[in-house]
């Protein structure tokens, strides 16, 4: 195995659980609505999912069981904000705060046992080319799924009616409502979908990173994706480069160490926080790329009757 | 069967006290049932949780030290929420304050005189605001959203720290263990009581209240709440958002700096990888539970830091996982924001599949409904 | 024989009544800083005080309490022990030294056991693990196995500690082959597993055929096994993460001094001592050697069994230092208090250290 395609394998797989989780949390924004809950809802995603996989021997069904804790979640947090009008922020930050304790209790009889990791899928023939095919073809499904699902959300938003009622809603709650949409409803739905990918980047952690459990085992990744859906200024396109960006440099600051290059390793594990608080600028700067897809009735709570 | 929200005509007063109340009740109720479920005796979970620490006036002491920077941070987050602007990295601006206040017994450990605590606690006030400033200048110059640039300054304060005491403030007798000299006496604030409760929480107190009547009875207050509440109208009435975005975010930061420099003058002594056990977070809850308003900020420290020992005491007593007091802080927050709801409208539920038109002013609930207009600080700026 | 049998009845009895009137049982406390979940340093001091309640039976009460963060909180969890009538409170991380020190002047008559600290009382003992000697073994085995010369360290922070490691596992290496490189990633943390195995599998990537680690987690092990190279456990015997994979693993045990120093309350014996114990205390302990030719795996038991009895001492010169100047020389070993600051490498390692 080359050192190129050794540092290719440990970028992807660095950046997969953000860029699930971030194009999932993008599809929440458009619609108008701030899940600050990522964190939570991905840690009960890592937690069940290795609890079930472990208990079954099956990782399939582990996968199944973390994107159902994920939509879970999700909902409990559409029921208070959609629902009962619940502030988002708050609401939000209390499911990161319930997660990560729940998945703290929950686990407490899974932790120090090997788990059962998602095997890699080979693609007939591809697999076999050189460089590319072991970095592109010889994946996992959650690999796969990601690019697949980044590509639908790009999909979606730009071809189809779906993706035209969401954005309708995410930007112009009272228009899309005078039109006749159910506002409520659709976000009940892209929360939901939320919850289906920070389940699968959950699922990620504790059945293909680093197949265990372990408290705290996000380490706060779920706070990288939201910060993620900024930077790619709420494209999809935009979210899987910045992902992957994220990865990279991530993984950049373990490379050169490794060579030793001496630099103060707090900076390096900085670095990442430090380029999105630039990358905010440099994009927040561009009105041109702001503007456009911005929603701009994020975080607001929807008042129906004005 | 569906839930129907009654938007009431005016908030209930009622409603607006015991919501947070009620909310406390449920978490003990729900809390309760699951103490049953794991075999362990509710109401002595309940007591031990709950009531043990104002039983003794060690425990009293240790909950005013443990309420001191959570009301200091959630009075100054009160404040920047009621105006829609969601500063969340508090944590972050308290360590930017430990550190700019910390640099006077670190780097002038021989300097006594009566001028030095001041001295560390402007200091302190200042990091903590510059830290609160960025965020406000990204927001103000390229309309960058606060929420993740406060945050993501968390991260890097958390390095800056990290970096400083195992780099050039670390202690040059420490045996190169990460730590900063332990401070000298005239650079530690004055104690009360067992020695542990510091006088932090006399500025604690002062800022509730300071701020409770800033609010009220002044231009600036009403400004801020406008702003909170009829976005538009505050454009409109010819105030500057810029201007409350500073003020606002100036405010928290300073208060969460001046936390920061207390707790490290204070109950810990010196700098340290880690000096807050995450008290600029648990400041939101604070602040929501307060109702955001600075005086309830009083109330929220209180019954986060009674969770908190409960917590450490349950561990002890009932052998309860950590854990379980992260989960009741997490239900109580739900708990608050379902009946904050409560102060806003009144709840049916309507057993026929009625719908109601919205403009009779009933909201129909469930999948595919809506909420209420004003949302305490819901709206932000569009 | 007569007075045989009133002996015996008399030691029975006083037994029975010892123990069916005597006091109440002795309440240990323990202070963690991490969730005893973490499968790594908490894990084991939990280990520990579990050890204690298996040996000493209804003689002995524990209380624990967990995540306790280094800071504002650590004083009020360590007096809440104190109030709550323990006799005896392990407090085990290098963070809570000071307020254990506040504590302990407060609470005269409780005793007091601090965890790789160095400030010590009357009521406060000091207690640390030498696992440098473990590795200086694994450095050995690791020179034997490694094809390409190269092993890959996993560090978590630039402490005296993981420094005076980094270079026991050096001294260990070179002496099978002096020109053995290491490869050092910090990662800045004690425990992230997914940023554990991110560097685990850079290092791999980089040419080292060896993962050892200064962290907490098993994801490196998992890693290692992954790519199908061989590594070294930390703090447990992580055997079940790298059935294929683990060579050894150094182990933190801290049962016996646990158990050993509550007998010591017990019997009115304790007093504050500074217990800096390696492998003749058990305090370091390694896991079965395993994935290894018998040779090898006799080099290290030979080396282990050199070390726990004390004929060689693994800092033992002559040392040099990476910029080429003399620690200590020939027929000397580095004193403790140089091995208890220690910031610099050896020669032969080529990174700078970060400072």
């Amino acid at each position: 195995m080359s050192a190129l395609e050794a540092v290719l394998l440990t970028i992807i797989t660095a950046s997969t659980p953000l860029l699930l989780a971030a194009v999932g949390e993008l599809v929440v924004e458009r619609s108008g609505v701030l899940n600050l809950g990522v964190e939570g809802m991905m840690i009960m995603g890592a937690v069940t999912g290795f609890a079930a996989a472990y208990t079954t021997g099956s990782a399939a069904i582990g996968v199944a069981a973390a994107v159902g804790t994920g939509v879970a979640m999700a909902l409990l947090f559409a029921f208070l904000t959609q629902t009962l009008a619940a502030n988002q922020m708050a609401t939000g930050l209390a499911l990161t705060l319930f997660g990560t304790g729940l998945s703290g209790l929950i686990g407490q009889t899974f932790t120090g046992l090997p788990g059962v990791k998602l095997g890699a899928l080979h693609i007939p023939g591809l697999s076999n080319l050189p460089l590319i095919g072991p970095v592109l073809f010889a994946q996992d499904v959650l690999v796969y799924a990601s690019v697949a699902i980044t590509a639908g959300v790009a999909w979606t938003f730009t071809r189809t009616r779906a993706g035209l009622v969401i954005r309708a809603v995410g930007s112009n709650h009272h228009s899309a409502h005078a039109l006749g949409y159910d506002v409520a409803a659709v976000r009940y739905r892209c929360i939901a979908f939320g919850g289906v990918c920070a389940g699968l980047a959950g699922g990620y952690l504790s059945l293909v990173y680093t197949p265990q459990w372990i408290e705290n085992m996000t380490a706060g990744r779920g706070w990288i994706a939201l910060a993620l859906v900024v930077f790619a200024t709420w494209t999809p396109i935009r979210v899987a480069v910045g992902a992957y960006l994220f990865g990279t440099v991530w993984i950049m600051g373990l490379y050169v160490q490794g060579i030793g290059v001496a630099i103060p390793s707090q900076f390096l594990s900085s670095l990442p926080y430090l380029v999105t608080i630039a990358a905010l600028l440099a994009i927040s700067g561009n009105r041109i790329l702001t503007r456009v897809n911005t929603p701009a009735c994020i975080g607001q709570t929807f008042v129906p009757d004005r | 069967m569906k839930l129907v929200l009654e938007k009431r005509p005016e908030r209930s007063r009622t409603m607006q006290v015991a919501s947070p109340l009620l909310a406390v009740a449920l978490t003990m109720l729900l809390g309760s049932i699951l103490f049953a479920v794991r075999g362990i005796d509710p109401l002595h979970a309940i007591y031990v949780y709950f009531i043990s620490p104002l039983t003794t006036l060690w425990s009293v002491e240790e909950l005013i030290v443990k309420v001191t920077p959570l009301v200091l941070i959630g009075a100054g987050l009160a404040i920047c929420f009621r105006a829609n602007l969601w500063n969340i990295g508090a944590e972050g601006q308290l360590i930017a304050g430990a550190l700019a206040g910390a640099s006077i017994p670190i780097l002038a450990p021989q300097w006594d005189s009566a001028l030095a605590i001041p001295a560390m606690l402007l200091l302190g006030m200042f990091g903590g605001m510059v830290w609160a400033g960025v965020p406000a200048l990204l927001r103000n110059r390229f309309g960058a959203n606060e929420i993740l640039t406060s945050l993501m300054l968390v991260y890097v304060a958390q390095y800056l720290l990290d970096w400083l005491v195992r780099g050039p403030w670390r202690d040059p007798q420490g045996f190169n263990f990460p730590k900063s000299i332990g401070f000298n006496d005239w650079h530690l604030l004055a104690t009360f009581g067992d020695g542990r409760v510091h006088l932090g929480a006399v500025f604690a107190l002062i800022a509730a209240a300071a701020l409770a009547v800033f609010m009220a009875r002044t231009l600036m207050g009403f400004e801020i709440r406008v702003r909170g509440e009829a976005p538009r109208a505050s454009t409109f009435g010819g105030f500057s958002v810029p201007g409350t975005t500073w003020f606002c975010f100036g405010i928290s930061g300073a208060l969460a700096g001046l936390a920061g420099i207390c707790e490290v003058a204070g109950p810990v002594g010196q700098l340290q990888p880690t000096i807050s056990p995450g008290y600029g977070f648990t400041a939101i809850i604070v602040a929501f539970l307060g109702r955001l308003n600075p005086l309830g900020a009083l109330f929220g420290g209180l019954v986060l830091a009674i969770c908190y020992l409960g917590g450490e005491a349950a561990q002890v007593e009932l052998s309860i996982s950590e854990k379980t007091a992260q989960v009741f802080q997490g239900m109580l927050l739900f708990f608050i924001l379902t009946c904050d709801t409560l102060v806003r409208c009144r709840v049916r539920v309507e057993w026929a599949a009625r719908r109601t038109s919205p403009a009779e002013g009933r909201l129909p609930l469930g999948i595919g409904s809506a909420s209420s207009r004003t949302a305490d600080a819901g709206e932000a700026t569009s | 024989m007569k007075k045989l049998i009133v002996l015996v009845a008399v030691v029975a009895l006083s037994l029975v009544t010892a123990s069916a009137f005597g006091a109440d049982p002795l309440k240990v406390g323990f202070i963690y800083v991490g969730p005893i979940g973490d499968h790594g340093w908490s894990y084991q001091h939990d280990q520990g005080r579990l050890a204690v309640e298996k040996a000493l039976g209804k003689q002995v009460k524990t209380l624990y309490i967990e995540k306790v963060t280094e800071g504002p909180d650590t004083e009020r969890a360590i007096t809440r022990l104190a109030r709550d009538g323990a006799g005896l409170i392990f407090t085990t991380s290098f963070g809570f030294m000071d307020p254990t020190i506040k504590v302990a002047k407060r609470f005269p008559k409780v005793m007091f056991e601090h965890a790789t600290g160095f400030k010590r009382a009357k009521n406060v003992a000091t207690y640390s693990s030498r696992f440098y000697e473990g590795r200086y073994v694994i450095g050995q085995i690791a020179a034997r196995l490694s094809k390409n010369g190269v092993a890959g360290y996993i560090a978590s922070f630039p402490i005296p500690e993981v420094v005076r490691g980094i270079n026991a596992f050096m001294l260990g290496a070179q002496s099978v082959n002096p020109d053995f490189k290491i490869k050092t990633v910090w990662v800045n943390s004690w425990f992230d597993p997914g940023k554990e195995a991110d560097a685990a599998k850079v290092l791999i990537g980089q040419g080292a055929d060896i993962i050892t680690q200064h962290t907490d987690s098993t994801a490196p092990m998992q890693i290692a096994g992954e790519k199908g190279i061989k590594a070294f456990g930390q703090a447990s015997d992580m055997i079940k993460f790298g059935l294929k994979t683990q060579l050894t693993s150094i182990i933190d045990d801290w049962q016996p001094y646990y158990i050993q120093r509550t007998k010591a309350v017990l019997d009115g014996t304790w007093k504050s001592t500074d217990t800096w114990g390696g492998m003749d205390t058990g305090m370091v302990g390694m896991a079965p050697y395993t994935n290894m030719p018998a040779d090898v795996a006799a080099m290290a038991k030979a080396t282990e069994e050199k070390i726990r009895s004390r004929k060689m001492h693994v800092f033992s010169g002559p040392i040099h230092k990476q910029d080429g100047s003399l620690a200590v020389a020939k027929g000397k070993n580095l004193d403790d208090g140089t091995l208890l600051g220690m910031n610099w490498y050896v020669k032969g390692i080529d990174d700078k250290l970060p400072k």
